[in-house]
């Protein structure tokens, strides 16, 4: 069959070279019609830029790319959608003040009458069991919703070849299903898809075929169904993987942290509220909250390193003394260090220093002010500090914070507060956008630091990081938090339908959600 | 062919140095060619406006003289500007520290020395404070945008100066001008060099720069002020508060515009009359960019600026182009250094034309 049938997309030599980077490295690979092909890879392996060319935003240096058997060179995106390649995005291009049908009709190349498309839509919304309002505002929608909004205006199109860039990265694992059946039928039908995502047990339960990218060169193309995620993992990372060790026989000390009855109104039109949350951390411990992105956590992040202000000082309380109205400074003197999910402009200044950096959480925990002076050797030897023992690739101290890749910027970011030793560490994604080697050198760090006695608050979407990584584990929905429950013995059912908001979700979809759990 | 901008991973020193310069030597340019199809002699003017006060020894004192309170506001200004703190108001904050240090020598009488003259220069910076402190306080209680109203207050500031110039502060005996009586001669600010008309205000506007410079880069509040400036959420997260930030921002750059306007009345003009704003406050804006918001790019834009308006007084004689002209060219720079401050953080790429579509998929 392969030899008869010209492949759907084949790329040949493909080279792609940026100041100071080989993104692509002379990739070659091809795409069956009807293929789901996985593209897998570290970040910054070459993953998007490879689909970047394939999808016209960017052309190659060398090599050559087939489609159905024609060489072809997709000069923009308009031109490839044309051809009947379609992508959604892993960040939604999406108004959220307008409808999903103005959306989808603001998107579409070709002008259709709102009353046709509209019907357009229905018809490929009922064809792929993809349920949705088209006059609801986007605001109102979840993410998984809004996804399907992108999903749509691809399908729309006819595609031939559908590329999915880390589509399951925002959703509960009741939606990621939902997308699955979706994406088998797709194919089915003739439709190829490229697979792009680092979560190994999906391509293992989705993808006919896997390419694994390490360092823009193509490691190996292989059956994800016969190989195990260990095995992907290591052709990915090109490296045995260190598994987290947890010292044994852990006993729990002090409370550290304690959340009574914490609310905070919402910041702004499509600003979260957070609702009566209570929860205590122990000396030791390390507390996940899960969740699907946007229900909160940026509000609860903020409201515990204390940028937002509680109304109440009994609302946090810090070792026993209430710090609710104490702003962040204050709140560091105390022991309470904090890493929020954005890096670049939140948790560190791009254009400043490394050593730089240190001055921003580190100055009065660290002596590095005397008289209102900054002693720039002080922070120095700081940020040097947090490079070694982090094992950050930097040029050194002086290197600014916006030239670090993604992993180390996040190493060096944890570093710089797990090395104040605080008694109470909130972090908020900790391995977002990181590859796996130092995904592993931070969930290590965490460890450590809880085994040394703090108390640690990990915020993440990823439920298998926090599955392996914590004693406890919340979720939030809605600025609300579910009781705490025991790791080990948890439930992922119970927690699949505690992100999707078992009281709140869309009002179109919770017969299904209800028997796909009930099918388990 | 297409040209692409592309971001650079971090912004170019060189370009922060380049860029400045090429927007002088460009609007020289543009203002030859502008001037020649007007049918004036454009190169003369130019050379003129730009050259002749720097070659001509004579010119320098007046360059110095005039270049002080441009560098004393920008260095103020400055500030703000780093911590996107927009205070527009520096005119209205300079007429008032000049007010204020004269009301100090019409109180004094007859008196003087260098008490007095410390009074008249602290009461000029303490007037500029409390002016900018209103868009101060608009700006952190209510939200009100620090622009409008620093703008606005310049207005009001020109009523108030001439409320007491043409009443209560009149001069007696000055044949009813609108004008106050001329300071004591040891009310007024020491010359420097004697026989010219540099002032101690120029050794200040020469000094005070270095201070601001070790003030932005060895102190928290420098850090501060540039947290705040290029990553606001960085600054909460790192216990910075936004609205102090504005006060402290806003009250030193009308410090310094205080500052500026009592130096100027104390050591040049010696009495206040309806001419006494002349600008500086907003030419400082320009002085402010084109320095790059840096205080040693300050006191060498200033100079730039300086030479400008004594240039084109010099233009008005040689080429009969009115005064207003210098302003157009300051207008330029200004137009010029914030249009090429793109290519500080992008770089020009120029990237061969891409083949066109060789072959559409069949059946589309």
């Amino acid at each position: 069959m392969e030899s008869s049938i010209a492949p759907r997309l084949q790329l040949t030599g493909i080279t792609k070279r940026f100041p100071g980077v080989l993104a692509n490295d002379n990739v070659s690979f091809s795409v069956r019609p009807g293929e789901i092909h996985a593209l897998l890879g570290e970040n910054g392996a070459g993953k998007s830029t490879l689909v970047k060319m394939i999808y016209g935003i960017m052309q190659p240096d060398a090599g050559e790319i087939r489609w159905n058997g024609q060489p072809l060179s997709v000069s923009n995106p308009k031109a490839a959608r044309k051809l009947g390649i379609g992508m959604v995005f892993q960040h939604f291009s999406l108004f959220e003040a307008m409808t999903v049908l103005e959306n989808i009709a603001l998107g579409m190349d070709a002008k259709i009458h709102a009353r046709d498309l509209e019907a357009r839509i229905r018809e490929v919304m009922e064809q792929y069991g993809l349920k949705l309002d088209p006059h609801r505002t986007v605001s109102t929608l979840s993410v998984g919703e809004r996804q399907r909004i992108e999903i749509v205006r691809a399908l729309l199109l006819n595609p031939k070849l559908l590329i999915m860039d880390e589509p399951t990265s925002v959703l509960t694992p009741q939606e990621v299903e939902q997308l699955f059946v979706v994406l088998r039928q797709l194919a089915a039908e003739g439709c190829s898809i490229l697979y792009i995502s680092h979560k190994l047990h999906e391509i293992k339960a989705l993808c006919d075929t896997a390419t694994i990218l390490r360092g823009g060169k193509l490691v190996d193309t292989c059956d994800p169904k016969v190989e195990t995620s260990r095995s992907m993992a290591e052709k990915m990372i090109g490296a045995g993987l260190k598994e987290i060790t947890k010292p044994a026989g852990r006993s729990l000390g002090q409370e550290k942290l304690v959340v009574n009855r914490l609310s905070i109104p919402g910041a702004g039109p499509f600003g979260i509220a957070l609702k009566d949350i209570n929860f205590t951390v122990r000396g030791g411990e390390i507390f996940g909250i899960a969740g699907v992105a946007g229900n909160g956590q940026n509000a609860l992040l903020l409201a515990l390193s204390g940028e937002v202000l509680s109304g109440d000082a009994e609302a946090i309380s810090i070792d026993g003394a209430p710090v609710g109205q104490l702003q962040a400074k204050s709140r560091r003197l105390k022991g309470l260090a904090s890493v929020p999910e954005e890096r670049n402009g939140h948790a560190a200044v791009p254009e400043f220093s490394l050593a730089d950096n240190t001055i921003l959480t580190a100055r009065d925990r660290l002596g590095m002010v005397s008289a209102g002076l900054i002693k720039a050797g002080a922070a120095k030897t700081y940020a040097g500090e947090v490079i070694t023992a982090f094992a950050v690739k930097a040029l050194g101290p002086g290197a600014t914070a916006g030239s670090l890749s993604g992993g180390n910027l996040q190493k060096y970011i944890m570093g710089r507060e797990i090395l104040q030793k605080p008694a109470v560490l909130v972090v908020s994604q900790p391995t977002w956008g990181v590859d796996a080697g130092a995904a592993a050198a931070i969930h290590q760090a965490i460890v450590d630091l809880a085994a040394a006695g703090s108390a640690v608050v990990v915020i993440s979407q990823d439920l298998d990081e926090l599955l392996s990584l914590c004693d406890t584990l919340a979720v939030i929905n809605e600025g609300r938090l579910s009781r705490p429950m025991q790791v080990a013995g948890a439930d992922i059912e119970e927690i699949g339908l505690l992100m999707g908001g078992i009281h709140g979700e869309a009002p179109t979809t919770p017969t299904a959600e209800l028997e796909l759990a009930h099918a388990h | 062919m297409r040209i692409k901008l592309e971001k650079r991973q971090e912004p170019s020193k060189l370009m922060q140095v380049v860029t400045p310069i090429a927007s002088v030597l460009l609007t020289m340019v543009v203002g030859v060619v502008v001037f020649d199809l007007l049918g004036i002699d454009g190169q003369r003017a130019v050379i003129d406006i730009f050259l002749t006060p720097l070659l001509a020894s004579y010119k320098w004192q007046d360059v110095a003289v005039k270049a002080a309170p441009l560098i004393i506001i920008a260095l103020g200004l400055s500030i703000g500007n780093r911590a996107n703190v927009w205070n527009i108001g520096a005119e209205g904050q300079y007429i008032i520290g000049a007010l204020c240090a004269s009301g100090v020598g019409i109180a004094a009488g007859t008196a003087g020395g260098p008490i007095i003259i410390i009074t008249m220069i602290l009461a000029g910076m303490l007037g500029g404070s409390a002016w900018a402190s209103v868009p101060a306080a608009l700006r952190t209680r209510f939200g009100v945008n620090e622009i409008l109203s620093s703008l606005m207050l310049t207005y009001v500031a020109l009523q108030v100066l001439s409320y007491l110039v043409g009443g209560p502060w009149k001069d007696p005996n000055g044949r009813n001008f609108p004008a106050t009586a001329p300071l004591q001669p040891d009310q007024t600010l020491p010359i420097l060099f004697s026989g010219t008309t540099v002032h101690l205000g120029v050794a200040i506007a020469v000094v005070l720069p270095f201070v601001f410079w070790l003030l932005m880069s060895r102190s928290v509040f420098g850090y501060q002020i540039r947290v705040v400036g290029s990553a606001p959420n960085a600054a909460r997260h790192g216990g910075f508060d936004g609205n102090q930030t504005v006060w402290l921002a806003m009250l030193i750059g009308g410090g310094m515009a205080g500052l500026a306007g009592a130096l100027e009345f104390a050591g040049s003009l010696k009495a206040i009359n309806l001419g006494f704003p002349s600008g500086y406050g907003f030419t400082a804006i320009i002085v402010s960019f084109l320095g790059r918001l840096h205080p040693i790019g300050c006191l060498i834009a200033g100079i730039v600026l300086a030479v400008t308006y004594v240039g084109g007084q010099v233009a008005q004689t040689t080429v009969h182009i009115p005064n207003a002209t210098a302003g157009i060219f300051q207008a330029m720079m200004l137009f010029f250094i914030l249009a090429s401050d793109i290519f500080v953080r992008y770089r020009v790429r120029f990237i061969p034309s891409a083949k066109a579509v060789v072959q559409p998929a069949p059946g589309e």
